[in-house]
């Protein structure tokens, strides 16, 4: 296993693109979040004038984040389908599982760390750009804050999340094999699902929005009116983890099964 | 020779067509992703338009609701109006005048709270600038029946209008005691010409209408209503008219039982919301008529719905298949090297490139039209079916939103051939595409909350490629009606040709610089 994750390591590391996904992945993740922060303006007493969610408008650049780490995560294994290295790697590791396994590793470990300081980022933009929105002490906001426990979990739950992003990104191409098909499928389940929620009404939407692994996942972000969510924060990363467990686990059927 | 080495071009692009057709037909991928797509634009729309059910309460107790939508008037077009008002009517046999003048305009407003029913308890006085009050000539009292009326408005001055659509402006100005207005219909066969005058000796004619068809026998007489507030809030209006004339026949006094008060279209069926019950008080030439409605084209208030809305979801998704499509069409030719053939055989690159925007292009066009022409009619049926309101489409609009539908698809599959040009990577290419040509369509009320959705909602629709879903709008705005015509009710904010336009913008700067590289590149 030792062994598995150092080649994985290697690849991984002497790949160019994944030092510039990476950086890509924070930099989009803060400059959206910033970008969205500056973009608001919650007029006190207006329509859900008191419903905002500082912490929450601080995290949203990760819903385009994830995009890129998404695509870190397909690329980690369609390339090597791609140029054929796949043949080589599973030759020298006749254990096709850890492979995978020692790529999954890798992969979130960088994601980890990348999401760390995608967050952290985050949450200081939010902190100095939400009070001049209107989300200020004045209007019944505190400041985003660490020290308080819900961001602290939103905070590591977006983390989490990303990780958990990686791991059913890395599942579905190990299953489709080729990058733009994964791409396509990956952000097709992330980013249709809460379109069609917005379109249909009542216990169907309540029904879409617990189970799509990026409307379930990201109840993790939620700090306020947490009773009213269709799904409760923790529950809703676990359906995200049950949706990259799914994906692991058939991947590493497939992987195992079918012919390189 | 230019003809020559024309024809040898045009030769040359033919035949890099017909090599990037076979390219693209024969990846059996690809077709099956093509039919797959164009699955889901029917899938989707009908499950969209299979989850709208509309229902309505006649009264606030909870046992009148019933399932289905109140009645909305067609008028002599098809169109979808307002028809609501209080008319006090007098028959007019053959050539004739209605003449009035109007002394005041007065109304009121509702205060209360908007999800209550709007009654007379409490409101504030107040005239809003649509409310009308005048002379009115029909040949029938059905609503969405065919007229042509001379008006004083709470604050549009004096107007012609016929047939919902049609307005003249006469006098400006209230009315006020001090500035009455005197106005008068005459009917010469079938046209109906409207004139106004401050003294009731000198007449202004304000302009003229032909009513197709119109009986020997028709209704004239005094009309009011008062429209919607553009904060929602149901309104009343109540004008004051003396020197009541209508020549031939009968004046007033002299045929008793010859003036008949009646509300047009109020009524709990009636899609429209109401301020209390219309009336009307006669003293010998003066009348007063009290009214609430509005004559005019309809909104989104009568239920915004339209087939064409049920196909955002399916042509999203199809959307994103083509991205994929468009991409992998350029990018496994560099992935395998292909390119390089393809370059040998056809040295002009703009023509390769030429001939895959024209193949990728069609590939779209078709799945996108071809699907919408299959989803519209089943919106439709299955929306009718629920006993959902549609609003009336003609089949310009029809085919606009069909062709418009395979467009939307072709070109975001061209832009993403350009965009997998100019990367030459396919995650890249297909991670850009989403992001660019996907998000923004559904990124406000889910993603940036409610306060802000409104206008940045409206922005995305306007400047970033989901201006392009613009094609699926079918709602016609009127300059007639005091409305937000906002996204939420249902309007995009660019007519459907200019928000293809910006998106044949994306696709074209995605294009040129695709070419440009291109032609700079090695390949």
């Amino acid at each position: 296993m030792t062994d598995a994750l150092r080649a994985e390591w290697t690849k991984l590391r002497t790949l160019t693109g994944t030092s510039w996904l990476l950086l890509a992945a924070v930099v989009v993740t803060v400059a959206a979040s910033a970008a969205i922060a500056a973009a608001t303006h919650v007029s006190p007493g207006g329509p859900g004038g008191d419903s905002q969610d500082p912490t929450k408008l601080a995290l949203v650049g990760v819903d385009l984040g994830q995009a890129v780490v998404a695509v870190l995560a397909v690329l980690a294994i369609s390339e090597e389908y791609a140029t054929g290295m796949i043949s080589v790697s599973l030759a020298a590791m006749p254990r096709r599982v850890v492979v995978l396994a020692a790529k999954a590793a890798n992969i979130t470990a960088l994601t980890l760390i990348a999401a760390t300081l995608a967050t952290a980022g985050c949450l200081i933009s939010g902190r100095l750009l939400l009070p001049s929105a209107g989300l200020d002490q004045a209007h019944g906001y505190a400041l985003v804050s660490i020290t308080h426990g819900p961001t602290l979990r939103a905070a590591v739950g977006s983390v989490l999340y990303l990780g958990l992003i990686a791991l059913l990104s890395l599942g579905i191409a190990t299953i489709a094999r080729d990058t733009a098909v994964s791409t396509g499928i990956v952000l097709g389940l992330l980013y249709l699902p809460p379109l069609l929620a917005q379109l249909v009404t009542g216990s169907l939407r309540r029904h879409l929005e617990q189970i799509a692994p990026m409307s379930a996942g990201l109840a993790i972000q939620a700090t306020r009116h947490t009773k009213t969510l269709p799904i409760p924060p923790w529950a809703g990363l676990g359906v995200l983890a049950a949706w990259a467990a799914g994906a692991l686990l058939i991947s590493g059927t497939a992987l195992t099964i079918r012919d390189a | 020779m230019t003809t020559s080495v024309t024809s040898s071009r045009n030769g040359e692009f033919l035949a890099a067509l017909r090599a990037e057709w076979t390219k693209f037909r024969s990846v059996r991928g690809w077709m099956i992703a093509l039919a797959f797509a164009g699955l889901m634009i029917v899938l989707f729309t009908y499950l969209q338009a299979n989850g709208k059910h509309e229902g309505y309460c006649t009264t606030r107790n909870p046992n009148s609701c019933v399932t289905g939508h109140p009645f909305v008037p067609s008028g002599p077009g098809g169109e979808a109006v307002a028809d609501t008002f209080r008319f006090v009517a007098h028959p007019l046999i053959g050539n004739g005048t209605i003449t009035a003048r109007i002394t005041s305009l007065t109304g009121r407003i509702w205060a209360g709270p908007a999800n209550e029913a709007p009654s007379l308890a409490d409101t504030r006085p107040g005239v809003t600038a649509w409310a009308k009050a005048g002379l009115l000539l029909t040949p029938s009292t059905k609503q969405g029946s065919a007229y042509a009326a001379i008006m004083a408005t709470g604050g549009h001055g004096v107007r012609f209008q016929e047939d919902y659509t049609h307005d003249q402006t006469g006098l400006p100005g209230p009315i006020l005691g001090a500035a009455p207005r005197w106005l008068r219909l005459t009917r010469t066969g079938g046209t109906i010409t409207g004139y106004d005058s401050t003294d009731g000796t000198t007449w202004r004619r304000i302009g003229s209408a032909h009513l197709s068809d119109l009986p020997n026998r028709v209704d004239v007489g005094l009309f009011a209503t008062s429209p919607v507030t553009y904060g929602g809030s149901a309104t009343q209006a109540t004008a004051n008219f003396d020197h009541v004339a209508v020549d031939p026949g009968a004046t007033v006094g002299t045929a008793p039982g010859g003036w008949l008060g009646q509300n047009i279209g109020t009524g709990l069926d009636d899609f429209y919301t109401t301020l209390g019950t219309g009336s009307d008080q006669r003293s010998a030439d003066s009348f007063a008529v009290t009214g609430s409605g509005d004559i005019a084209p309809a909104v989104a208030l009568a239920g915004g719905d339209t087939a064409s809305d049920s196909l955002l979801f399916g042509l999203v998704v199809a959307v994103i298949f083509l991205i994929v499509i468009g991409t992998m069409f350029i990018t496994t030719e560099y992935r395998r090297g292909l390119i390089r053939t393809t370059f040998a055989a056809t040295p002009n690159r703009s023509s390769v490139l030429a001939a895959k925007v024209v193949v990728v292009g069609l590939g779209g066009f078709a799945v996108g039209a071809v699907a919408a022409a299959a989803a519209i009619p089943l919106a439709q049926h299955v929306m009718k079916g629920n006993g959902d309101y549609l609003f009336p489409a003609g089949p310009f609009a029809t085919v606009r939103t069909i062709a418009g539908s395979g467009a939307l698809v072709a070109l975001t599959a061209i832009a993403a051939l350009g965009i997998g040009t100019i990367l030459r990577r396919s995650a890249g290419t297909i991670l850009l595409g989403v992001v660019v040509f996907v998000l923004p369509t559904f990124t406000g009320p889910g993603i940036i909350g409610p306060t802000s959705s409104g206008s940045v909602a409206t922005w995305l629709y306007r400047v970033t490629p989901a201006a392009g879903f613009s094609v699926l709008g079918l709602l016609p705005r009127s300059g007639l009606v005091s409305y937000p015509y906002t996204m939420a009710n249902g309007y995009y904010p660019l007519p459907p040709w200019a928000g293809l336009l910006v998106l044949c913008a994306y696709a074209a700067v995605a294009l040129g610089v695709a070419r440009f590289l291109l032609l700079r590149r090695d390949a």
